[in-house]
């Protein structure tokens, strides 16, 4: 659905924030985009969705080059950025001006989810918290019901009780028509959701696979021989990962799957491509 | 729903169905909730409900009238019995049995324990 092909991005006069990516999103997952701070998390998304350039290679959604920014496709793709403004007018209002860009847009589901977040429709937005207006976006970016979906960070500035109504909205959002992208470091608050795990480091993607097969080739959880620990955490009844040989299978724990790949970027690949190699036999 | 941290997700939800099932609170023959209300109910991933539902299909719990939904299936409530006795035999029961190796209590011991539980009961 949105392909990257060995893009390349610098802001100017940095260093390059984004190199040789490639990149495959297919419908019906939840993606999760995960990187530490600076690593262009951000970048990408906003390329992905025709915000910046790319310096070279491209990125193109359902065949066509995002940079183009044709109104068949920004019609199927909406962001939910980390900062924003919003217009000084009430919910209904804002409802009301932008829902026409985007055809599938429902309005039943945008009030719903309103009601869900404890919003009344003719709140002015700009008598909102930052959460409060958050959400406004989130119910809108859902209500679209766009093929794309990129949140960034979409948890930040939540309270707790809506950090599981999220989840309730996210997990009702999903079909399989629907490619859903969350950058986030609040990896607590989405484990459940994401089925498919990306992360950038110095500027490149070093891992790019789906919870199902890092399952089939990893364990999570203390090990009784410290020998095959591949990473480990804590060193009392700490967390450990390994090459997953006869166990059952285990919960993965994102955390401990992002610092490990960040500590053995190679060895872990290579355990998940070896597995699926053999599987495919 | 909290999750454990050790257990796939989909074998947590598939614990949560058959609770409702030995408790009948689901019914044998009756409309269970659908893939997408659990995932909801559960704040999971759809595909990661499928996943259970597919499990429990496997396992003839529940079945799937297509274009209605999943059902438990008319003798859904023992199957899960046997199930989850099988579990309690073959896990839950030699963790219990190495515990008392390690802390040297007797079966004698267990059985009064036990015997106190049930009179409690009463």
């Amino acid at each position: 659905m949105l392909t990257a092909n060995n893009l390349y991005f610098n802001y100017p006069t940095s260093r390059p924030v984004l190199k040789a990516i490639n990149l495959e999103l297919k419908p019906g997952n939840i993606y999760g985009l995960f990187g530490k701070n600076g690593e262009g998390k951000s970048t990408l998304i906003k390329i992905m969705t025709g915000l910046l350039f790319p310096k070279a290679g491209n990125c193109t959604f359902k065949g066509k080059p995002t940079q183009k920014r044709g109104p068949e496709l920004l019609q199927d793709i909406f962001l939910i950025p980390e900062e924003f403004e919003l217009p000084s007018v009430s919910i209904k209002a804002f409802e009301y001006i932008n829902s026409v860009f985007y055809p599938s847009f429902s309005k039943e589901q945008f009030y719903g989810l309103l009601e869900e977040f404890q919003l009344q429709p003719r709140q002015l937005i700009s008598t909102l918290s930052f959460g409060q207006k958050k959400k406004v976006l989130i119910a809108f970016g859902i209500a679209t019901n766009t093929q794309l979906l990129l949140m960034d960070e979409p948890t930040n500035g939540l309270d707790i009780p809506s950090k599981s109504q999220f989840r309730k909205v996210m997990a009702s959002s999903v079909d399989e028509g629907k490619c859903i992208v969350v950058s986030t470091h609040q990896v607590r608050d989405l484990h459940s959701l994401i089925n498919h795990v990306m992360i950038l480091n110095n500027a490149q993607v070093i891992f790019d696979h789906s919870l199902d097969q890092v399952t089939q080739a990893l364990w999570f959880g203390r090990a009784s021989n410290q020998e095959e620990v591949i990473y480990s955490e804590g060193a009392f009844g700490g967390k450990s990962l390994l090459q997953r040989t006869d166990q059952d299978e285990s919960e993965v724990d994102l955390e401990l799957l992002f610092n490990g790949v960040l500590h053995e970027t190679q060895k872990i690949n290579q355990l998940i491509d070896k597995k699926g190699h053999g599987s495919k036999v | 729903m909290d999750f454990d941290n050790s257990k796939p997700i989909y074998l947590q939800i598939v614990d949560f169905f058959y609770e409702n099932i030995l408790v009948k609170e689901w019914q044998e023959g009756t409309r269970i909730p659908s893939v997408r209300e659990v995932a909801m109910m559960v704040e999971v991933n759809p595909n990661t409900a499928i996943r259970a539902f597919n499990h429990l299909q496997d396992l003839e719990v529940i079945y799937n009238k297509r274009g209605i939904g999943y059902f438990v299936s008319d003798n859904g409530y023992t199957k899960v019995l046997e199930i989850k006795r099988r579990e309690f035999l073959e896990q839950n029961l030699p963790d219990v049995f190495k515990k008392m190796g390690l802390l040297g209590i007797s079966f004698e011991q267990l059985k009064n324990a036990y015997n106190q539980h049930k009179n409690e009961k009463k």
